[in-house]
């Protein structure tokens, strides 16, 4: 499935696109793509189910926003530190919640991030309810300035593959084939002599981080670090998402993520803007129900039957 | 009593809220023997098995591998020292090709299991091995095919040669001839005795054929403890252990799939 011509003609695709789409709706796709990527190395590729990522994102973007809006750092220095935290609290939580699996694994991490989410309502640096606002974007490496949204989306498609192309590298990696049989069969991986809290461990921790990432750059993109990003309904989205394009493909979370934003948008200015949630969920009841495998993994079968 | 015992078990007892299990079992393992624990449903074969495998912790007793304690012992830990298990239902990897199965297996020994930065290409170095580990098990050719895909007898030649990738010392199989058709047994069954001439195997079986013609020695358990021990002529001559049979099955011998085969122990008492 992972064909050199089509990442060209997409990556081409990418970079033409702001000349026609709005860039920063692109940017704000870009964003959630990386998040439900990195949601999905954990879901898809190592099997455990958060339902707390909301958090990861949310700790980027409160972060880098604070740093940006306090120190006058450098959009890199500020995602950096925004990451960086997100690394440390994800190598927290990640400890907790990989001693348990399956149902009580989910509970764990929707736990502690409802715990967090009321930490960033209440501590004064988040702004509580009306957030971090007019977060400076900065000048890239001290050179470039980003308040031009042009320049802003091929610095944010520069992070998204950056982002991709570790997501990659860890499923294709040692580690990923560690990652996949345990999986695939958590007390035969035992079995075979592998401590899987402590790969589990690691998986949550890189996806976090990528999560992190994630939330650091859309908050320099909408200048804003909200409530809204930490809060449960953020961590039902990026389920949602991943789930619609496909769980355990490389692409599925991408395209996943494309759709919901442009239905959100979409919707957001037509006769159902009220009942964007209804819409939402209309769209993930018939997800499960009919094509379980997602867009992306319903298409690879399709081929897969005409090919073989 | 100078034996040269790889494994035992010293008063090893398991409860469950009340319920006792595994009820005070000395168990010894000689080096280089196949061991077998048979016994009725029930008897507690697979919990002794868990206990040993530590998937389960002993309530009392002790655990000793090459005279070392390992009751307190995680499970991957000791199979780092080199006991390794297999399952009652076949535990493949099933979405992992046949190949990564066996080398997946072959990585732990390596120091770059937690290597997320590097290409999955280095692994390649490891498939001559485990291309030889699937010959030996007759696999070779279904090496690209994914495990969920092969049949049933495939599945446990496959987990066979996972395990043997470890190169353990010890052997633990949990029922490995279990829902096999005729074919299959003899298959499995040769694949054993070819493993077990370097190695110790203990299993727990219910096809006592494969028993006969494997066990050097059997240990038959009742109601979680050992009722009698010894080889295949000792423990089949034994009265007690007719009785512990008849009194829970009608037909009880016969292993599952195994349909056809004349139950032995009833032949020869």
């Amino acid at each position: 499935m992972y064909n050199k011509k089509l990442n060209l003609v997409l990556l081409g695709l990418a970079l033409v696109a702001p000349f026609v789409l709005y860039p920063v709706f692109l940017m704000k796709v870009l964003c959630f793509a990386l998040f439900a990527c990195a949601f999905n190395l954990l879901l898809g590729f190592a099997g455990l189910l958060s339902f707390g990522h909301a958090v990861f994102l949310g700790t980027g973007a409160y972060v880098t926003g604070y740093v940006m809006t306090t120190y006058g750092l450098t959009p890199e220095l500020g995602i950096l530190a925004g990451v960086a935290m997100s690394a440390l609290v994800g190598l927290v939580y990640g400890k907790l919640a990989v001693r348990r699996e399956g149902i009580y694994f989910a509970m764990v991490t929707l736990a502690l991030a409802q715990l967090a989410f009321f930490f960033y309502l209440q501590t004064p640096f988040t702004g509580g309810e009306d957030g971090l606002q007019g977060i400076p974007r900065g000048n890239l490496f001290g050179l470039i300035d980003l308040t031009d949204n042009m320049t802003m989306y091929y610095f944010v498609l520069a992070v998204f593959i950056g982002g991709f192309l570790t997501i990659y590298r860890t499923i294709h990696s040692p580690f990923g084939q560690v990652m996949k049989a345990i999986r695939e069969n958590e007390p035969r991986a035992i079995s075979l002599g592998y401590k899987v809290n402590q790969y589990k461990l690691m998986a949550f921790v890189i996806s976090a981080t990528l999560a992190g990432l994630a939330g650091s750059t859309k908050a320099l993109v909408f200048q804003l670090a909200s409530l809204t990003d930490v809060h449960w309904f953020m961590s039902g989205e990026v389920v949602l998402m991943t789930l619609l394009g496909g769980m355990g493909t490389i692409w599925g979370p991408v395209l996943g993520a494309a759709s919901i934003i442009s239905m959100q948008n979409l919707l957001a200015s037509g006769p159902l803007a009220n009942y964007i949630h209804v819409v939402m969920g209309v769209v993930f009841v018939i997800c499960v129900l009919a094509f379980r495998k997602g867009l992306v993994g319903e298409l690879q079968k399709v081929l897969r039957k005409n090919s073989g | 009593m100078n034996q040269d015992l790889i494994l035992e078990t010293r008063g090893l007892v398991k409860e469950f809220k009340g319920f006792t299990a595994v009820d005070d079992v000395n168990l010894k393992v000689e080096r280089g023997t196949i061991h077998a624990l048979i016994g009725p449903n029930g008897a507690g074969k697979t919990t002794v098995f868990n206990l040993l495998t530590k998937f389960l912790t002993p309530t009392r007793g002790q655990l000793l591998f090459n005279g070392q304690d390992i009751t307190r012992k995680d499970s991957a830990s000791i199979a780092h020292m080199g006991i390794v298990r297999s399952f009652q239902i076949s535990a493949v990897f099933p979405h992992l090709t046949v190949l990564e199965n066996v080398r997946v297996a072959l990585q732990q020994k390596r120091k770059d299991t937690f290597a997320f930065w590097r290409s999955e290409k280095i692994l390649d170095e490891l498939n001559d091995r485990a291309l030889a580990l699937l010959d030996s098990v007759g696999l070779r050719e279904f090496s690209h095919a994914l495990a969920v895909d092969l049949p049933y007898g495939r599945k446990r030649s496959l987990e066979i040669a996972t395990t043997l990738a470890l190169d353990p010392e010890l052997l633990l199989l949990d029922e490995p001839t279990q829902g096999m058709g005729h074919e299959d047994i003899s298959v499995v069954a040769d694949l054993i005795k070819e493993v077990g001439k370097n190695r110790t195997i203990l299993m727990v079986e219910h096809n006592l054929n494969v028993v006969a013609d494997l066990s050097d020695t059997i240990t038959v358990l009742q109601r979680g403890a050992i009722l009698t021990e010894g080889n295949y002529e000792t423990v089949s001559a034994d009265p007690r252990v007719r009785e512990a049979y008849m009194g829970v099955e009608e037909d009880p011998l016969e292993g599952e799939g195994g349909e056809g085969n004349a139950p032995v122990v009833e032949a020869s008492v």
